[in-house]
């Protein structure tokens, strides 16, 4: 028995028990019926995916394609000059791309929760700026779709600085030289020399913000009060309170399927990046 | 001659193309025998082909009359030098030269210890065994690495350019070292490199490689004086082809009187090179170019001058 | 241009550290609004005589470091496997994983958990939460390891073999004490990850397996209070320190 054999075996074991069997238990139970305390039973049946075509829910899915598409431009935005500002930073680099990465790993909860401290009316922001006599009544800051996308950009800035920084790093000096030499002044060189030589930081980063803003639960949750219902607190539902099993498993599915459409569009070069 | 690796119509494709090419040659035991050719002519998968790295497309290996077919690189009784040494970063000098003998078990603590120090001796590295390998020079890793691999006295030890790794002068002083420590050991060294110097220098035979096959294979002095195709007579050195046949330019006289036989030439240039000159001559007859290397005492021409081109029958070769 | 990327730098550096230093210092903020008051060390003891949060806690912490160890070993040996040779299925079903939203493949689990249990008559506990996290930082592990594995010098594992080692015996001596810094890096980013989770966590963990993040996420509901300020600081600063460990381990020749 060849020793890549064995050792691939556990891994191997754990991914298709623990990963691809539920996948397949979750698409088995999306077409059942919803059992009375939660669960599910037979007869067999297709509804869950002809309800979700009901426009509530599909107002749910556009507003979540939507608020992920608009944080992950904004991130797109905020993270290239940063990106290039630590590529550019010599032997400084790493650290700085450290302290990018650090906040990342410490809790994510942990990070939406500050922000709710500085955001809500009675926190930080908004006594500062009351007691500075700039404001007489609070800012509603928290608890709307603002919050949301503000809680999502904090969140996946660094997974769109690495990829961004990991092409600006390998980005040829002699080739910006050649554009001042040309005549290009710093921004025309950014503009068209950096940016189309960075498309494929672009598209991975892309891809590691987007997919977890699509899915995402907390944020919304937190910093959107639950008034702002994405796909991932409508899954949740169904789980909890809703006891909707089949429907919170179509859903799911909807979400993965729509997760793998994003990865096949965006293409192989994020895992090559990563 | 006693027969320790014998290699038949050894072949390697590779998807994009094919690095060897029906190679056969038998090594004689205490050997000295060096694989020659330029980068890509196939030496180093050929070296690969034997320590067990690589799998043959066709072809047999043989070890002291046995078929190496079905053995992988750990039960070859055959050890490799790495180019790049190869050294374990985490163990130390002795813990290196160790390894093989403590993978093959069955040895106490003190006979291993015993033969470590006279493996350190023979390379003279006694005293280093404590160091980490990152603790000493590119000379001295090189000799571990030996060491590693003669403590387990291999049948055959294979030596991947093991020397282009140092700078010049230590390049030269290690060459007397490998053929002392050769000698010494009597085990068959099979030398791979692609400096032709080197190659003639040290080795009992030669084999020139190019393109995946064997070109010529002899003593030094057979390869040199008779090369038996056109590549190997410009890999080895210098050649002038003059009317047909080749001829080294240590082999060519040049002289202000006419002689029997010798070509009338034009003096073109002359490039001094400290121990020696070239000359450059055109020949009346052809046109051809003729560079002879002449002592610079013996060295009075000048650019223009008539002077007259001749060198011994016998130091010419005939190539198809 | 030159003077406008290290100023916006500043900025960014700014956005990204000062929602969690402003929690850091009201930390300490003797009044329970967000108006300085006086420094007190009040809601950090309170944390410790909470005994819902140190029960959590030490969830938290057991479930993490069985998660870790089992994840490290298993995603070593296959990290390690899939850099002999690659195996695309595995490969892709482990970004696929580390790419899934939390929600599916903690509704997953949960389902998956539920189908098992008709069978084997068990709960959702503390054993189904460790699972789940096994399951969910095996990519991780997996990725750390394989990138310092792109690094390694192949011909040390030939020359290990040239001297006799067979497979396990070149792993063994050479490849995994070679690999000890990337392993224990993956390690600590596994315990990080499982130890901050807590979309999936919820899902799996029945009634009395509550896990740290659970309790937090409870108290932020409710609104903010300075305990769980003191909390989160002392939970960044743990966790951060891990991983500015890990990523020197990680870096480290």
């Amino acid at each position: 028995m060849k020793l890549r054999t064995i050792f691939l075996a556990p891994g191997a074991v754990i991914m298709l028990s623990l990963f691809f069997l539920p996948l397949l238990v979750v698409l088995a139970y999306s077409f059942l019926s919803r059992g009375p305390y939660g669960g599910v039973l037979l007869p067999w049946s297709a509804e869950s995916y002809t309800r979700i075509f009901d426009s509530l829910y599909l107002a749910i899915l556009w507003r979540s394609v939507w608020i992920a598409a608009v944080a992950t431009g904004i991130c797109l935005a905020l993270a290239f000059p940063l990106a290039l500002y630590i590529a550019r930073a010599g032997e400084r680099k790493t650290l700085l791309l450290n302290l990018v990465m650090l906040p990342f790993w410490t809790s994510f909860l942990i990070r939406t929760y500050a922000w709710m401290f500085l955001l809500r009316d009675t926190g930080l922001i908004n006594t500062a700026l009351q007691s500075l006599h700039v404001i007489r009544e609070p800012l509603p800051l928290l608890f709307n779709t603002g919050a949301v996308i503000l809680g999502l950009v904090y969140g996946y800035l660094p997974f769109m600085v690495l990829p961004l920084y990991a092409t600006l790093e390998k980005l040829e000096p002699a080739l910006l030289d050649a554009a001042a030499d040309l005549g290009a002044s710093p921004l025309v060189t950014v503009w068209r020399v950096v940016v189309p030589l960075s498309r494929p930081g672009m598209i991975a980063g892309c891809l590691l913000v987007f997919i977890p803003c699509l899915g995402a639960y907390l944020t919304p949750d937190l910093m959107g009060g639950g008034k702002t219902v994405m796909i991932g607190n409508l899954v949740q539902n169904q789980f909890t309170t809703a006891r909707d099993w089949p429907f919170g498993a179509a859903i799911s599915l909807l979400l993965m399927g729509l997760v793998l459409l994003v990865m096949r569009a965006l293409g192989d070069k994020g895992e090559e990046l990563l | 001659m006693q027969t320790v690796l014998e290699v038949r119509a050894l072949t390697k494709h590779f998807a994009t193309h094919r690095a060897v090419n029906g190679v056969s040659f038998s090594l004689a035991r205490g050997e000295f025998f060096s694989l020659v050719g330029p980068s890509g002519c196939g030496k180093t998968t050929t070296l690969r082909l034997i320590a067990g790295f690589e799998e043959p497309t066709s072809g047999q290996l043989l070890l002291d009359g046995q078929s190496m077919e079905n053995l992988p690189a750990y039960r070859r009784d055959v050890s490799t030098v790495f180019q790049n040494y190869a050294l374990f970063p985490h163990l130390t000098v002795a813990k290196n030269v160790a390894f093989g003998l403590e993978r093959r078990g069955g040895l106490s603590r003190a006979a291993i210890a015993e033969k470590i120090a006279r493996a350190l001796d023979l390379v003279h590295l006694t005293g280093k065994e404590e160091r980490l390998p990152n603790q000493i020079s590119g000379g001295e890793r090189q000799r571990v690495a030996l060491a590693r691999s003669l403590v387990l006295e291999p049948k055959v030890l294979l030596l991947d350019e093991p020397l282009s790794a140092l700078d010049a002068k230590l390049r030269k002083e290690m060459r007397q070292e490998l053929k002392a420590l050769q000698r010494r050991t009597g085990i068959a060294f099979l030398f791979v490199t692609h400096d032709q110097e080197e190659a003639l220098s040290l080795s009992d035979r030669v084999a020139i490689m190019n393109g995946g096959h064997l070109e010529q294979l002899g003593t030094p002095r057979e390869v040199y004086c008779n090369p038996k195709t056109r590549f190997v007579a410009e890999f080895l050195g210098n050649v002038n082809w003059l009317g047909g046949a080749g001829v080294r330019p240590e082999a060519i006289r040049v002289s202000r009187d006419t002689l029997d036989g010798a070509s009338a030439a034009i003096v073109e240039g002359q490039t001094f090179l400290g121990n020696c000159v070239h000359l450059t001559a055109k020949l009346i007859s052809d046109g051809s170019l003729c560079t002879a290397e002449i002592h610079p005492q013996h060295c009075p021409f000048q650019a223009g001058e008539r002077v007259f081109i001749s060198w011994d029958a016998s130091d010419e070769f005939r190539v198809p | 241009m030159k003077r406008f990327l290290p100023a916006y730098a500043c900025a960014a550096y700014l956005f990204l550290y000062l929602p969690l230093l402003a929690l850091g210092v009201f930390s300490f903020n003797s009044s329970k609004i967000a108006v300085w008051h006086g420094f007190t060390l009040d809601w950090y003891s309170s944390v410790f005589h909470n005994a819902a949060l140190m029960e959590g806690t030490l969830n938290s912490l057991i479930i993490a470091l069985v998660a870790t160890a089992a994840a490290t070993v298993i995603g070593t040996l296959a990290a390690y496997a899939l850099w002999q040779k690659r195996s695309s299925w595995l490969t892709g079903s482990l970004y696929l994983s580390l790419l899934s939203p939390e929600i599916v493949t903690g509704v997953s689990l949960l389902v998956f958990f539920q189908w098992v249990f008709h069978f084997l008559k068990l709960q959702l506990g503390m054993h189904t939460v460790i699972l789940a996290h096994i399951s969910f930082s095996l990519a991780y592990v997996v990725i750390v390891v394989l990138a310092r594995l792109q690094t390694f010098d192949r011909s040390l594992e030939e020359a290990a073999a040239d001297l006799g080692a067979t497979s396990w015996q070149t792993f063994r001596h050479v490849t995994a004490p070679l690999l000890l810094p990337g392993i224990v890096a993956a390690a600590l980013l596994c315990f990080t990850v499982s130890f901050d989770d807590y979309v999936i966590t919820s899902l799996v963990a029945g009634v009395n397996s509550e896990t740290l993040p659970m309790i937090i996420y409870a108290m932020a509901r409710k609104g903010v209070s300075p305990e769980v300020n003191a909390l989160s600081v002392m939970i960044t600063v743990g966790l951060g320190s891990l991983v500015l460990i890990s990523g020197r381990l990680e870096s480290k020749r």
